[in-house]
């Protein structure tokens, strides 16, 4: 019988994976700021607390150094703890036990420790949340060795992926969009697990692959709606996973295409964008047949009010001339 | 509590070990065998044996910048320490680490660290996760003065003590944070008055007196054991030589250091183990021997050693 799965909202997503994980594994434990009664800022880990009890979900202190650095200690003695973070700016706070412990403990022992922490925050603009609270800091994370960072877009996705970042023996960063946790897609009933490093083809095409992930995804798949009208057929890939890179997916597409336009909601200084573009010309120039383009957010602190704000980010229109200019 | 004469004269050579040890390392960075940089314990020998000799095997620490000694203390092979420290693939972490960075997971050395008071919130996980698992092991975290003005520590102890974590949080108190003085960098003049303000017992000893220190610990130990929570124990020592090879100690005299050296915990406990009558006089220099000839050869063992080969990246990422 095949399973059609519901419409879920995407904070039902993250639920239903740390709810699973959790089931099925004692050492799966949680804890953040307002996580438990309070069920976190975009209502993440509603009921969990009631259902596991107040030692597996833990209301911590505004202490984000402590609550990641904790994770750590923790991880290393054979707990898989899942920490929120309630917003990825103060993922800056944690940074120390996040790059300087969890992603080098265990190199800097030889291998003898693993660290399967999860640290999870809600990133991203498009609220009017402005400059402290709107920040897309993947590509921070993507440069630190021993990390893995994974951007989810689509409800199913960010299940299937946080059960396999719950599950890997490394420290994964694991972004969400905070404008992002009321839209609603598809998610089997079944359990399902997505790998690591996997990118996903969400819509076929043959004139030009179009890379975004998180919810920028959307606004890439509104793009490659309008362009069909005017007979441009546009591959839109979510890497999901932005370390590891899955680099296969996008040179298999990009045999058939030859044109390359990235799109993200960071801005594009030293942002995966650039990575990606690099990767593909310094090895596979040979499959381009134009310059690649970057579609990406202005590099200005978010502003505040909503003309800013929206001048800022990069929308379906935007993606849709840069993909015009690739095709001329 | 009657001390046993085998048990004592094992504090002593212990602390003989990270002596000798500490004043070999200085020796062969001083003739450029070791590379990098790394910040020695000489003086403060008494701190990490006393607190190691409270604990049970299974327990577990971690450690700071300055932490071969805690490795010793703790059972760490001088041979395999010394072999990380000329970069050796025999070395703990295979040469990857080097002497800020390093672990001994079979021996519940959970690690150095080279981040000032970045491993404090790390042992209160381990101390989350024994208290999880119920094992009944106690963690204790080793930082420095310095560390205590991080907010690494406020946040981690305040968690530490929210949660009844069974930790013990050890300041091996120097009286420098590198080169400024404990008056210059702490409102406080005594780290211990710190505790008060996360709930839990602060203790202040002589981290000098190696029965003292001793003593401390199990007391902090048991009450972590118990179920009862963290004790913050302010251990008065003080670093005989620079806070790493580049310092030139121009910001204390030489008097203050002659004093300290007159305050040496070795010969200290030295002197009332003869006094006591635990141990005669050739015993004793028999006890320094030995520890003399154990890093002799864990320094030729780590010479003779081969370097590391092969990939860099290797041991980043778990499979």
């Amino acid at each position: 019988m095949t399973d059609r799965g519901r419409e879920v909202v995407f904070a039902q997503a993250i639920r239903t994976a740390l709810r699973e994980e959790m089931q099925r594994d004692e050492s799966v434990i949680l804890w953040g700021q307002d996580i438990g009664v309070y069920g976190g800022v975009y209502g993440a880990t509603t009921g969990l607390q009631r259902e596991f009890g107040e030692d597996r979900v833990r209301d911590a202190p505004i202490s984000e150094m402590a609550i990641a650095g904790v994770a750590v200690g923790a991880a290393l003695l054979g707990m898989r703890p899942v920490v929120e973070i309630m917003y990825a700016d103060f993922l800056m706070h944690a940074a120390d036990a996040i790059a300087n412990q969890a992603a080098k403990w265990r190199f800097m022992s030889g291998g003898q420790f693993k660290v399967p922490a999860v640290f999870r925050s809600p990133a991203g603009g498009g609220s009017g949340y402005a400059a402290q609270h709107s920040q897309n800091i993947e590509s921070w994370f993507c440069h630190i060795p021993g990390l893995k960072v994974v951007c989810p877009c689509m409800p199913r996705d960010a299940r299937g992926l946080l059960k396999s970042a719950i599950r890997d023996d490394n420290p994964v960063v694991f972004l969400e969009h905070k404008s992002h946790y009321t839209y609603r897609g598809p998610m089997p009933k079944e359990e399902e697990l997505l790998p690591l490093g996997k990118a996903d083809v969400k819509r076929e095409g043959t004139d030009v692959t179009l890379v975004s992930w998180s919810r920028n995804l959307l606004w890439a798949l509104e793009a490659a709606d309008k362009l069909r009208e005017e007979g441009v057929s546009i591959e839109v890939i979510d890497p999901m996973t932005l370390f590891p890179l899955d680099l296969d997916t996008i040179l298999e597409s990009l045999a058939k295409t030859g044109r390359l336009v990235v799109s993200h909601e960071a801005h594009a200084f030293c942002g995966v964008g650039a990575e990606i573009i690099a990767q593909v010309v310094e090895g596979h120039m040979d499959l381009l047949k134009a310059a690649p383009k970057r579609v990406s957010a202005v590099a200005c602190p978010l502003p505040y009010s909503e003309p800013l704000e929206k001048a800022a980010l990069p929308d379906a229109d935007d993606i849709a001339a840069a993909v015009r200019q690739v095709v001329r | 509590m009657s001390e046993q004469p085998s048990v004592l004269l094992g504090y002593l050579r212990a602390m003989w070990v990270i002596r000798h040890f500490e004043e070999a390392l200085d020796d062969l960075f001083g003739r450029s065998l070791i590379r990098g940089t790394c910040h020695l314990c000489v003086g403060q020998e008494a701190a990490a044996v006393g607190a190691c000799a409270a604990l049970r095997a299974d327990d577990q620490i971690n450690s700071t910048h300055r932490g071969h000694g805690h490795f010793l203390a703790k059972g760490g092979d001088p041979r395999r320490v010394m072999a990380e420290l000329f970069g050796r693939a025999t070395g703990y972490a295979g040469g990857r680490g080097g002497s800020q960075h390093m672990a001994g997971w079979d021996i519940g050395f959970l690690g150095s660290n080279g981040i000032t008071g970045g491993g404090i919130p790390v042992a209160t996980g381990a101390a989350l996760s024994a208290k999880l698992q119920n094992t009944g092991r106690v963690v204790v975290s080793f930082f420095g003065d310095g560390a205590t003005a991080q907010g690494a520590f406020h946040e981690a102890l305040n968690m530490g003590s929210l949660w009844t974590l069974p930790i013990v949080y050890f300041c091996e108190n120097n009286l420098y944070a590198m080169s400024t003085p404990l008056r210059s960098h702490s409102a406080v003049s005594s780290i211990a008055e710190r505790a008060a303000a996360y709930g839990m017992p602060g203790v202040e000893v002589d981290g000098n007196d190696l029965l003292a220190v001793r003593d401390a610990v199990a007391t902090a130990a048991a009450r972590a054991r118990g179920g009862e929570g963290p004790t913050l124990i302010d251990c008065r020592t003080y670093r005989f030589l620079g806070h790493s090879k580049s310092d030139k100690r121009e910001y204390r005299t030489e008097e203050e250091e002659a004093a300290a050296r007159r305050r040496d915990p070795i010969l200290r406990f030295r002197a009332l183990l003869l006094e006591q009558g635990h141990a005669s006089e050739s015993e004793l220099a028999a006890v320094e021997e030995d520890a003399r000839n154990l890093i002799s050869e864990a320094v030729e063992f780590a010479q003779a050693s081969p370097l590391p080969e092969g990939d860099p990246s290797a041991k980043v990422y778990a499979p």
